[in-house]
C-alpha cells in the first residue's frame, strides 16, 4: 500500500526527521509517535503530498484519503451538508450508515457551528469514510473525542483494515489498535542533515 | 466540483455568509460620490461610467481575502488539495462563486445606479454589456491575488495592492465602451472580451501554483 | 565549466565581489561625464531651451526601468524552472532598483513636463504606464516582504511577475487605447530612446544610457550579494537555534 524509503521531510527548509524507511501493507496500520515538534505532521503532511520530501522515495499504490489537525468543517452548514460535500469531491454518496457508525445521525441536521469539539471531530473523521481510499493519514485523531468516541473511531478504524484498507496515524494515545508502531525520535535529523539552504552554508 | 460550487453558494446566501455585501458597498460608493463632486447633472453624467465601474470593482475586491482564507483557516483547502478535485479547477469554481455572488448581482443593480448619476439613456446597454464581459475578469484575476495571499495574516491589505494594478486594462475598457458606446464602444468590449477569455483560460493555473506554494 | 555554476551562492560571491568596485567606478565614470557633457557642452534646443537636457537623467532611468523588470521576469522564470537560490535573490534585489529608475523616470518626467506642458502632471499615455509600472513593482516588493519563507517568497513573487508582465504589457495598450479616446491627437514631445534627436544630444545620452546600465548591474550584484549574506546568516542561525537531538528510546526499526 505505501513504502517509503531513505524518506528526509523538512519544515521551514529544515530537515526534521531522516532516514526513515517503512512499509504499511493493505490491512495493516502504523501509529507515529514521538514528542510534540518531532515531526508528525511535517511526515504525514509529506506523505500526503501536500509538501515535496527533501530526499527519499514515497510510493504508495493506494490513493491516500488524510486528516489534519483542522477538521474543515464549515460552521454554517448542518454537519449533512458538510459531510455531502466531501461525498460530491469524492464521488460518493453519504449514507445513513456513515451517520451510525460516527453517532451522527442524531446530529445530521444540526448547524456544525452548534456542535462541539468532539462532536466537529466526529463529522470531521466520517468524511474519511466517504473518501473511499484506501489509505487513511490521521493526524492526531482521538483529539478531544472521549473514551466512548475513541472507541467508535477505534472500531471504524478495525472496520477500514479489515477492508483491505491501510493506516498511517500520528497519536500520543493508545487507541488500542493491533498496529505497527514507528518512534520517530530514532530518526529526528543530525545536525549534518542537509537542509534546503545547504548551498549558502 | 459541483459540489464545490453549491457549497460555497450556500454558505454566501447564508447569515453572516456576506452575500450583498458588495453591492450594498457598490450603492454606497455611488450615494457619496455626488456629495463629494456636486451635485451637477451635467458633471455626474460625465463622470458616472467611471464611478460605476470603480464602485464595481472596488465592490469586486471587498469580498476577495475571504474567497480562499475561510478555508485556509479551517483546514479545508489542505483536504481539498488531497482530494480528487484539481486546484485548477477550484480556483475557477471559487472565481465562479465570487462572480455569480458579486459580479452578476453588480451588473445587475448598476443601470439602478447610472440612473442616480444621470448616466446617458444611450449608456445603459453599454454598461450592462460592459459589465457583464468585465466582471468575471475581475473574478478570475482576484481569485489569483487571493490565492497568492491566502497564508498570509495580514493578506487583505496586501491583496489589494497586488490586485489593482493587474485591474487596469479591465477598468480601462470596460469604463470607455461605456462613454464611447456606439462610438467605438464595441471595440472596447471586444479587447475587454479578449482580456476576460485570456484570464479565464490561464489564471486558474497561476492559481492553483500559488495555492501549491501557500500549501507547503 | 558551465554558466549555471554561477548560480551557486559562494561562487557568485568569489567571481563578482571583485568586479564591484570596478562596476562601482565604471558607472561613476559614465553616468558623471554623461550628465556633465549634456548639462555643460551641448547647445540648448530651439524649442525647449535648457530643459531639455534633463533627458541626460530622463530617458537612461526609464530605460533601466523597463530592462530591471524584464531582468526580473528572466530572473523569475530561471528560479521557477532551474530552482537557482541566487536567481531568485537577483530578481529580489533588483526590485528596489527598478522601483528607484521609475521613481527617476516619473519625477524628472513631471520637472520636465511643468515648462513645457505647463503643469506637473498629464496622463500623457507614457507616463501613465510608468505610474502603473510603478504599482507593479510596489506589489511585487511588498508580497517579498509580507512572506517569511524565503522560498514560499521567492515561488509567489515569481508567479506574480510573470502575471504581473502580461498585465502590463495588456495596460500599456489599454492606456494607448484610453488616452486617444480623450484627447485625440495630441503628441507629447518626448525624445523616444534617442534616434529622432540630434547626434550632438545622442552621443552624451547614449553614454548616459550605458553608464545606467552598468550603475544597474552594480547596484543588482551588489544587492544580490546583500541578499546571499543575509540567506546564508539565516540559515546558520536557523541550524543553531535547532533543537538538540531528542535521546533515543528504542532502536531504529526498519
Amino acid at each position: 500500500m505505501l513504502r517509503v524509503r531513505d524518506l528526509t521531510v523538512a519544515r521551514g527548509g529544515l530537515a526534521v526527521l531522516e532516514g526513515l524507511t517503512f512499509a504499511v501493507a493493505p490491512g495493516e496500520a502504523l501509529v507515529l509517535s514521538g514528542p510534540n515538534g518531532v515531526g508528525k505532521t511535517t511526515l504525514l503532511r509529506t506523505l500526503a503530498g501536500l509538501q515535496p520530501p527533501l530526499a527519499g522515495e514515497i510510493e504508495a499504490t493506494g490513493q491516500a484519503a488524510y486528516a489534519s489537525h483542522a477538521d474543515g468543517v464549515k460552521g454554517q452548514l448542518t454537519v449533512a451538508e458538510n459531510l455531502r460535500f466531501w461525498a460530491g469531491i469524492y464521488g460518493t454518496r453519504l449514507t445513513d450508515d456513515v451517520l451510525a457508525a460516527f453517532a451522527l445521525a442524531d446530529l445530521a441536521d444540526r448547524p456544525a457551528r452548534t456542535l462541539s469539539a468532539g462532536q466537529l471531530r466526529r463529522t470531521g473523521l466520517a468524511r474519511l469514510a466517504l473518501t473511499g481510499r484506501p489509505l487513511w493519514l490521521l493526524d492526531e485523531p482521538t483529539v478531544s473525542l472521549d473514551a466512548e468516541s475513541v472507541a467508535l473511531f477505534a472500531g471504524q478504524v478495525r472496520r477500514h483494515l479489515a477492508t483491505g484498507g491501510a493506516a498511517v496515524i500520528a497519536s500520543h494515545i493508545d487507541i488500542g489498535l493491533d498496529a505497527l508502531r514507528l518512534d520517530l525520535r530514532a530518526y529526528v535529523a543530525t545536525e549534518t542533515a542537509t537542509g534546503r539552504d545547504e548551498a549558502f552554508l | 466540483m459541483r459540489a464545490l460550487l453549491l457549497r460555497d453558494l450556500r454558505i454566501a446566501t447564508r447569515a453572516g455568509g456576506g452575500f450583498g455585501l458588495g453591492l450594498a458597498f457598490f450603492l454606497i460608493v455611488v450615494v457619496l460620490v455626488p456629495f463629494g463632486v456636486g451635485a451637477e447633472t451635467a458633471t455626474l453624467r460625465l463622470i458616472a461610467p467611471g464611478i460605476l465601474w470603480v464602485g464595481a470593482l472596488l465592490a469586486a475586491l471587498l469580498t476577495l481575502d475571504r474567497l480562499f482564507a475561510l478555508d485556509w483557516e479551517d483546514g479545508s483547502l489542505a483536504l481539498i488539495a488531497t482530494s480528487p478535485a484539481p486546484l485548477e479547477g477550484v480556483a475557477l469554481l471559487k472565481a465562479l462563486a465570487h462572480w455569480l455572488t458579486t459580479g452578476l448581482p453588480l451588473t445587475l443593480a448598476a443601470p439602478l445606479l447610472g440612473v442616480l448619476l444621470n448616466l446617458a439613456p444611450e449608456a445603459y446597454p453599454w454598461l450592462v454589456a460592459s459589465l457583464l464581459v468585465g466582471t468575471p475578469a475581475l473574478s478570475v484575476i482576484g481569485t489569483f491575488g487571493a490565492a497568492l495571499t491566502v497564508g498570509l495574516r495580514r493578506g487583505g491589505l496586501l491583496l489589494s495592492l497586488l490586485v489593482l494594478p493587474l485591474y487596469v486594462p479591465t477598468l480601462i475598457f470596460g469604463a470607455e465602451a461605456v462613454r464611447r458606446g456606439a462610438d467605438g464602444g464595441a471595440t472596447a468590449l471586444a479587447l475587454m472580451g479578449g482580456i476576460t477569455l485570456g484570464a479565464l483560460a490561464l489564471l486558474p493555473f497561476a492559481a492553483a501554483a500559488a495555492l501549491r506554494v501557500n500549501l507547503r | 565549466m558551465s554558466l549555471w555554476d554561477y548560480a551557486n551562492p559562494r561562487k557568485f560571491l568569489a567571481v563578482t565581489t571583485p568586479l564591484l568596485p570596478w562596476l562601482a567606478a565604471a558607472s561613476a565614470l559614465l553616468v558623471g561625464s554623461s550628465l556633465i557633457w549634456g548639462f555643460f557642452f551641448t547647445p540648448e534646443a530651439e524649442r525647449f531651451g535648457s530643459t531639455v537636457k534633463i533627458i541626460y537623467l530622463h530617458v537612461p532611468a526609464a530605460l533601466m526601468a523597463i530592462n530591471a523588470w524584464l531582468m526580473m521576469l528572466v530572473a523569475s522564470l530561471i528560479w521557477l524552472v532551474r530552482r537557482h537560490h541566487v536567481s531568485a535573490l537577483a530578481a529580489k534585489a533588483a526590485a528596489p532598483v527598478g522601483v528607484t529608475m521609475t521613481l527617476i523616470a516619473l519625477a524628472t518626467g513631471a520637472i520636465w513636463g511643468q515648462p513645457t506642458w505647463g503643469t506637473w502632471w498629464v496622463w500623457d499615455p507614457r507616463l501613465t504606464s510608468f505610474l502603473i509600472l510603478f504599482l507593479f513593482y510596489l506589489g511585487y516588493i511588498a508580497l517579498w516582504e509580507a512572506i517569511e519563507d524565503p522560498d514560499t517568497a521567492a515561488d509567489l513573487t515569481s508567479v506574480l511577475c510573470m502575471v504581473g508582465s502580461v498585465f502590463a504589457i495588456l495596460s500599456r495598450y489599454a492606456v494607448r487605447f484610453w488616452n486617444q479616446g480623450l484627447h485625440q491627437g495630441t503628441s507629447v514631445p518626448v525624445a523616444t530612446g534617442g534616434r529622432t534627436v540630434a547626434d550632438v544630444y545622442f552621443i552624451p545620452l547614449a553614454i548616459g544610457m550605458v553608464g545606467f546600465g552598468v550603475l544597474f548591474v552594480w547596484l543588482v550584484l551588489l544587492r544580490t550579494g546583500s541578499e546571499i549574506r543575509a540567506r546564508r546568516t539565516r540559515a546558520l542561525l536557523a541550524r543553531a537555534r535547532r533543537m538538540p537531538p531528542v535521546p533515543l528510546a528504542t532502536e531504529r526499526e526498519a
